[in-house]
């Protein structure tokens, strides 16, 4: 099988000297991780290789020598590497040469022990394939499949070959830690080799976020013991508690910001990340929110909204009574049932005679509570929204009993229809009188439009939750992180000589980043999407803007 | 070594096949669509801007004919870049995958990367395509639970669509690499 030496390409021009890294067997590819340079102490060589296994659980090991002279190599030198093979025993050993300046490589593999097969050469085809180390490091491979039996050390041949190369770099870290200005006993070539890559205002923040987040994780936790406390499961709080979507989404928040702020650290890859995404939400609902509070707070707008809405309110009652009075004659010239007709317009008429003197009751304390509400606008963009959605509700209560009651004898007549449809279509053509009355409710528009409006304000708020934006953020700024795969590029090729492919990461399209990423939402989201959204409007199928019992706990 | 010879595709247009053989174990093909036709962009452009000219003539809101041409000009740079293929390649490597590459008018790239060790076999599959019956290339996935079975079938060169000539030049020397390297594999 052809041998496949993964290359750093830092390491390129480094100077001559021994391939440290790793060998994969099942695979038949050697991942070289530095280049340790000329003069050294095999003894200390041999303690570091073993020092950085015990550590990273890498079977790091010599895997064979490197050559960047000015011309041909000497014969001196050429017997020098060859007794170096004699010092650091591995199977194969590897030999790569390059000249100063020049394009092509020559490489070549021998196996010191007589092959067993007949007719096996004793020395191997080497394909070379250079990589970024410090990308490679940093990435995480999004395979397609993942397999259910796999452990973290091990690494069978069924993984794959790149799996085996991401895996090994990442491990190796503690291999990096050494650069040029340390004066250790050995001299390494490798990514970070030109000095250790660190950042001040990240090793601050890490030295700040210790206490911050000690002192924060006991407030919050203050917090839900508070809002969890006996007062609150009791009827009616709890009702409120469970319908209002505003104590949904603030729970929502309280649990997100304890998972922020909680002082233990993140175990792997998936867990950073979902903090991350957590923070990014956080963070841009606030500032969303606070452009929202400055916004309504500037040029008394709160006072210009409240004395528009009395009259709005009032304005809408006429219409519907206007509406109610139409449909109670002969609406567009229909004949209607009579005695039905009154029935439903004079409960309806009822219904809204209760509601305006509710509004009226109301109106001089609306100013203030639009100001409280205003100032939720700092907790997040959602906590707003969702108040929103709840005043609205309450305010159109009424219209939402008139949907109700629409709606139920909609379906019911929809159903009628269709077990009837079959019977037309049968044996018997039978004409029957329909009954429009009830047909008509669904044709106003206000109330499609109420419903609608609290039906994307679900969607909007479920959008901002949910959207992984610190993986989006890092998608379309350092590509190279997520990664679904590889891509090779053949290097100019000669005759003769070893073939050489560069490889590049391959990054992962935006609509898996957010499938894989996805925050979890509160339960309403996979029974509210958009298509079950104008299903239901069409069926008559009932549309609750609150939480119901069955909906899932998240 | 690199050579070009054209074939047709099942519509009957032109398409260049330019194959590369860096070594006994590495291969690109690379099969080149044939580019837009400025005849049909022509139809499409004075297809829409008479349309908006029409409505137009009934509504008198100039606003139509910009937005027409705001209509032409995205519709035109979408297709670039997320429709129209100019090239298909495809590179094995012995010992180590398949990689399939498709290069967009705009110049964007998607690549696809196969691992040699998921796939079974490159066979020459038919097809019933609209109303005709059409060979493809694809690569069969291996099942990582049943070892006879097949997980997945990845058609190549799907833009594209050549002829059975051409297919069969790519299938013959992809078997090469196939059996060469399942040669080497089974010896230690």
């Amino acid at each position: 099988m052809v041998l496949k030496a993964f290359f750093p390409t830092c390491c390129v021009s480094a100077d001559s000297g021994l391939l440290v890294g790793r060998w994969v067997p099942e695979q038949s590819s050697a991942v070289v991780l530095a280049v340790l340079h000329f003069p050294f102490i095999p003894i200390q060589v041999k303690q570091l290789l073993a020092q950085v296994r015990q550590a990273s659980q890498v079977g790091v090991a010599v895997l064979g020598t490197w050559c960047h002279c000015r011309q041909e190599p000497e014969e001196s030198l050429g017997r020098f590497l060859e007794s170096l093979g004699a010092v650091f025993p591995h199977e194969p050993w590897l030999r790569l040469c390059r000249e100063r300046g020049g394009t092509f490589w020559s490489c070549e593999a021998t196996r010191r022990q007589a092959p067993t097969a007949p007719g096996a050469p004793g020395e191997d085809q080497v394909m070379l394939i250079f990589y970024d180390q410090r990308q490679v490091l940093l990435s995480q491979l999004h395979l397609p499949t993942v397999l259910p039996d796999r452990q973290a050390g091990a690494t069978t041949a069924s993984t794959g070959v790149l799996a085996a190369v991401f895996d090994t770099v990442a491990r190796s870290e503690v291999l990096f830690r050494s650069d040029r200005f340390d004066e250790g006993p050995v001299r390494l070539s490798h990514w970070q080799s030109e000095g250790v890559e660190a950042s001040i205002l990240a090793e601050l923040a890490r030295r700040a976020s210790g206490p911050i987040c000690l002192l924060l994780a006991s407030l919050l936790s203050l917090v839900s013991a508070v809002s969890a406390c006996r007062v609150f499961k009791l009827w009616p709080l709890s009702f409120l508690g469970s319908k209002l979507s505003t104590c949904e989404q603030l729970r929502h928040r309280l649990e997100h910001l304890t998972l922020i702020f909680s002082t233990r650290k993140a175990e792997n890859p998936a867990q950073l990340t979902r903090k991350a995404n957590t923070v990014a939400s956080v963070l841009l609902d606030v500032a969303l929110g606070l452009m929202l509070l400055s916004w309504l707070h500037g040029r008394s707008r709160i006072g210009h909204l409240a004395d528009a809405l009395v009259p709005v309110a009032d304005h809408v009652a006429e219409e519907l009574q206007h509406l109610l009075q139409w449909l109670m004659g002969a609406p567009a010239g229909l004949k209607m049932n009579r005695a039905l007709d009154q029935v439903l317009g004079r409960f309806f008429l009822y219904h809204i005679h209760l509601w305006i003197s509710y509004i009226h009751l109301m109106s001089p304390f609306v100013e203030h509570i639009l100001w409280h509400v205003g100032l939720s606008a700092c907790l997040g963009l959602t906590v707003a929204l969702s108040l929103l959605s709840d005043i609205i509700a309450l305010l159109t209560f009424h219209i939402y009993c008139f949907y109700v009651y629409g709606a139920r004898l909609y379906c019911l007549k929809i159903h009628g229809l269709s077990s009837l449809w079959r019977l037309f279509r049968g044996k018997k053509w039978n004409v029957l009188r329909q009954r429009v009355d009830s047909c008509s409710y669904d044709l106003d528009q206000l109330r499609l439009l109420v419903v609608a409006v609290q039906g994307l304000i679900h969607l909007l708020v479920d959008l901002i939750n949910s959207l992984p934006l610190y993986s989006l953020g890092l998608r379309l700024c350092r590509p190279y992180r997520l990664a679904a795969g590889v891509k090779f590029r053949v290097l100019q090729h000669e005759a003769g000589r070893p073939l050489r492919l560069l490889m590049q990461i391959n990054p992962l399209p935006y609509s898996r980043v957010v499938h894989t990423y996805r925050l979890p939402s509160c339960g309403c989201h996979p029974k509210h999407s958009w298509g079950a959204l104008c299903r239901k409007l069409f069926l008559g199928e009932l549309i609750y803007p609150w939480r119901q019992r069955g909906d899932k706990q998240d | 070594m690199e050579d070009e010879r054209s074939f047709s595709d099942i519509c009957g247009g032109r398409l260049a096949l330019q194959r590369r053989y860096y070594s006994p174990s590495c291969r690109e093909f690379c099969l080149s669509c044939p580019r837009l036709s400025l005849r049909s962009l022509t139809a499409v452009t004075c297809t829409v801007w008479l349309a908006a000219y029409g409505l137009f003539t009934l509504c008198e809101n100039s606003m139509i004919l910009s937005a027409a041409i705001f209509i032409t000009l995205l519709g035109l740079l979408g297709y670039l870049h997320f429709v129209k293929i100019d090239q298909e390649t495809l590179l094995i490597i012995d010992s180590l995958g398949i990689q399939m590459t498709s290069s967009y008018a705009s110049g964007k790239e998607s690549t696809t990367f196969i691992e040699m060790g998921k796939v079974k076999d490159i066979v020459i599959n038919e097809a019933i395509y609209m109303q005709k019956v059409i060979y493809y290339l694809c690569i069969l996935l291996k099942d990582p639970v049943e070892p006879h079975g097949i997980s997945q079938v990845v058609p190549v060169f799907q833009s594209a669509k050549p002829r059975l000539d051409c297919l069969i030049e790519v299938y013959r020397s992809c078997q090469e690499i196939l059996a060469h390297q399942k040669a080497t594999s089974t010896s230690p």
